[in-house]
């Protein structure tokens, strides 16, 4: 496997021959920002194009076909439109509130997006409480889709916001216990540690039984965190107009969009990292020949391939299941996923302890 | 990446999170910059229904959720303190399994009585 470590290590030593350490430290830091903001839009574009072109070959349409080949320019179209739109200023909002929950929903997904190991080597951010951080600034956007609501002075938004909140706040317990099931049976929250440990087989493998319930879990608490698929109450057209971004224009009406399409790919991202092996191509135990080749498909494109399946998943919920009530929706997590998860969780214990997997 | 390995990962969380600032303002200022403006009373009405909103909206809400917060609160925090035990917990062994056992009894009596005094029923 190729590792991406060494580039940036030689870069670096070479920057320390130019110039003093802080000058090489501050470099360093503007590169990373700029390749965090390529890979946020890049993927924000992809997002867009591939679900509509996957609800529309869901649906028995074609999608976007004019705009370019396949109408694979569309997305730079759409992007182009919404900067072009007028940002209105609407009567009666907390103006300090709604400019700032933008912040809060953008700032959170791009930092969970700086956690996540792109490669061999190809990771930003990575504490030793890796995974435990990235669920602590996930449930900081939640504070951003709460104020868009409160302070757009609508009724419908409020709803929407409040709807949203219950929803994410409940179903973050759900993900937290998915994900701490598979941190037993690792022994580290450290993200790259998580990847290693995943070398001879992936953890849904490894862990066997209670891992495959975890990953379950997972899916679905991470459909309901993203206000996805059956879970889309916040933003149910035919009750709340657009739910808690009713007020918001533009641009900004853009960014919780953008952060949307992100969070969809940083889930997806933890459920592959977490069960699925991260960049660690498939492995066997024992089949040597088999894991050499293997080894030749590069880790980004591992990483990045599973999970946009996982994503593909996701988007195949929603065309697949009608959306809940919102006390179905809340009965479900507190009823039946949260007590589900805990149980696996000292099913995991259990395993562990005494050395039933793999 | 000898001094960035020093500084650690603060550094690079607090660029990831000047990031998230910067996409905003940028995106935001080329907008204003391009986008066209134009004003009126009409244009400014809150999006309610087509007819004109009524009162303020930043009122005290009814709402049946804020016992599923104060739930969330509980379960939140043992989520924070199973974390640390999640770690060691290969490492400990049976013992660990107990002791965590006692915690989770405990925990899943809360969380029964809360379910029999009906406030996971919506109202």
């Amino acid at each position: 496997m190729f590792d991406f470590g060494k580039w940036t290590t030689a870069f670096n030593d070479f920057l320390l021959g130019l110039m003093p350490e802080w000058g090489a430290l501050l470099i360093e830091c503007v590169l990373i920002a700029v390749a965090v903001l390529g890979a946020y839009t890049v993927l924000a574009l992809f997002y867009i194009i591939y679900e509509r072109k996957l609800c529309a070959w869901f649906q028995c349409r074609l999608g976007p076909m004019r705009v370019g080949k396949w109408g694979l320019l569309q997305v730079f179209a759409d992007m182009f439109k919404i900067l072009v739109k007028e940002i209105i200023s609407i009567k009666g909002t907390d103006k300090f509130l709604f400019r700032l929950a933008p912040f809060i929903v953008i700032t959170s997904s791009v930092v969970m997006l700086a956690c996540l190991p792109w490669g061999n080597g190809l990771q930003i951010i990575n504490f030793n409480i890796g995974i435990f951080f990235m669920l602590a600034v996930s449930s900081v956007g939640v504070l951003g889709i709460l104020l868009a609501g409160w302070s757009s002075n609508n009724k419908y938004t409020l709803i929407g916001a409040m709807r949203s909140g219950a929803q994410m706040v409940s179903y973050e317990i759900s993900l937290g216990l998915a994900l701490m099931t598979i941190v037993v049976f690792s022994g580290t929250m450290n993200i790259s540690e998580l990847v290693w440990g995943q070398e001879s087989a992936w953890f849904i493998f490894q862990g066997h039984i209670p891992a495959i319930i975890a990953f379950l879990i997972y899916i679905v608490a991470a459909t309901a965190e993203t206000n996805r698929g059956p879970f889309d109450l916040p933003e149910a057209e035919h009750e709340l107009v657009a739910g808690y971004h009713t007020e918001y224009s533009g641009i900004t009406f853009g960014f919780y969009y953008l952060a949307e399409y992100l969070n969809l790919f940083i889930v997806s991202g933890i459920a592959t990292l977490m069960f699925l092996g991260g960049w660690m191509p498939l492995h066997v135990p024992g089949w040597d020949a088999f894991n050499n080749v293997m080894d030749y498909i590069p880790s980004v494109v591992w990483f990045l391939g599973k999970s946009f399946f996982i994503s593909f998943v996701i988007i195949w919920f929603k065309w697949t299941f009608p959306r809940v009530r919102i006390d179905q929706l809340l009965a479900f997590e507190w009823k039946y996923l949260m007590p589900l998860a805990l149980a696996n969780l000292v099913l995991m214990a259990v395993f562990v302890a005494f050395g039933w997997h793999f | 990446m000898s001094l960035l390995l020093e500084i650690g990962n603060g550094a690079l969380a607090v660029t990831a999170v000047l990031t998230g600032i910067l996409l905003v303002v940028a995106a935001t200022v080329i907008a204003k910059l391009i986008s066209p403006k134009s004003y009126s009373v009409k244009k400014s009405e809150t999006f309610e229904c087509g007819i004109p909103t009524r009162g303020q909206s930043m009122i005290q809400f009814k709402s049946g959720y804020y016992i599923f917060a104060i739930l969330f609160l509980i379960f939140d925090v043992e989520t924070v303190f199973l974390y640390p035990w999640a770690v060691v917990a290969r490492s400990l062994g049976a013992t660990s399994l107990l002791c965590i056992g006692i915690f989770m009894v405990i925990l899943v009596l809360g969380l029964a009585y809360a379910w029999k005094k009906g406030v996971l029923r919506w109202q």
